[in-house]
């Protein structure tokens, strides 16, 4: 994907630029954005740094696990079909807190072995042939509405390119989030309401 | 949008208080296992440097040498009717595909029109709360070898578009 989409970029860019007659602007762009991009990864070494540390204290102090727990009630009713015991529930339920932290490098890997677990559970024999599962859906869908609690990257772009108040996003991001969040698991559950019968895993 | 900017500058530092206080009260050694765990975000950075260097550099090519002012101003008449800004389009679409090419295109609105502006707003909670919708569902979907992803793809589509359409609100109505 990036492959094509990198090429893309710059194959369109420099082939305007020829056409437009502003290729030392552009000679000048790229070198300038090379260095920019070096200067930004110093500004998120300090952010990213300060969050995976604060993390690692709420993973050992058994912060997330204590949030694990909590929304498991939360996490049977997004997902009838699924027994909260099996391995598949517990690799969702790290997923979904791995994202509200801000964990991406916990959250795939839980993410991944979650669609694994799913596929090796399912009774109709569906996912077997390939078909995705109502839970799979639902699964990706809620992970793709991303409810996360703090969008640190964001706060060190924002700070790295002089804003008054980098912070000054997290409440209204949360909003945003809650919100499309709720209209993905309404989406969810009208879908599988209307395919009622067939709503099991 | 200042009473929530006022109320943002306080989550950060009750978060940190929080979350120290809770590894105290647990008897974690907070500040070895703050030091640990802070090596593993050097690491994470170090990794993405390269790709962020690539993808800037691609950013910078398609800005100067115009083609985004072109295109911006190619796609104005329709987005403008509905309120939305043009100069987002490329990024919303990007972000759609891979998120480190949208942080390239996010960065260049940053340096043309300023983080706090009104496109800067807009798109710092966009960013923030939408997902890599093809990335995701090919990455996931092949784990689990699906190849019909039956309602996965517009519930991603209609999430993504309620994050754009709320974070315009939100910019518009704080």
């Amino acid at each position: 994907m990036l492959n094509l989409l990198w090429a893309a970029m710059i194959a369109i860019g420099i082939i305007y630029a020829a056409l437009t007659g502003n290729m030392a602007a552009v000679s000048d762009g790229i070198l300038s954005s090379a260095k920019e991009a070096v200067s930004l990864c110093i500004t998120m070494l300090g952010v990213m740094a300060l969050w995976t540390g604060l993390m690692e204290i709420a993973t050992k102090s058994g912060l997330v696990a204590g949030c694990t727990k909590k929304i498991a009630p939360f996490m049977r009713w997004l997902f009838p079909g699924i027994n909260v015991e099996s391995d598949a529930m517990q690799y969702m339920t790290t997923n979904v807190i791995a994202n509200m932290f801000g964990l991406g490098w916990a959250a795939t890997p839980a993410g991944l072995k979650a669609m694994e677990a799913l596929r090796n559970q399912d009774e109709t024999g569906l996912a077997k042939k390939g078909v995705a599962t109502d839970a799979m859906c639902t699964f990706l869908v809620m992970n793709i509405s991303c409810l996360q609690l703090i969008p640190v990257n964001m706060i060190a772009y924002r700070s790295q390119y002089g804003s008054a108040n980098p912070t000054g996003i997290i409440v209204p991001a949360l909003i945003a989030n809650l919100i499309n969040t709720v209209i993905a698991i309404a989406f969810c559950k009208i879908v599988c309401s209307i395919r009622k019968g067939r709503c099991r895993g | 949008m200042d009473f929530l900017v006022a109320t943002s500058t306080y989550i950060i530092p009750l978060v940190i208080f929080f979350i120290v206080g809770y590894g105290v009260l647990n008897k974690t050694d907070v500040y070895d296992v703050f030091v640990e765990g802070a090596k593993d975000g050097m690491k994470t950075v170090w990794n993405i440097a390269p790709t962020l260097i690539g993808l800037m550099v691609a950013v910078g090519v398609l800005r100067t040498s115009g083609f985004l002012d072109f295109l911006g101003g190619l796609l104005a008449p329709v987005t403008e009717g509905i309120g939305f800004p043009s100069e987002l389009v490329p990024l919303t679409l990007v972000k759609m595909f891979s998120s480190s090419a949208a942080t390239g295109l996010l960065l260049d609105v940053f340096k043309e029109f300023g983080t706090d502006s009104y496109v800067g707003l807009i798109a710092s909670i966009m960013l923030s709360c939408t997902e890599t919708i093809f990335y995701t569902m090919s990455i996931y979907f092949l784990t689990a070898k699906i190849t019909k992803t039956r309602w996965t793809l517009p519930g991603a589509l209609v999430a993504t578009l309620a994050g754009v359409i709320t974070s315009v609100i939100i910019v518009n109505i704080f």
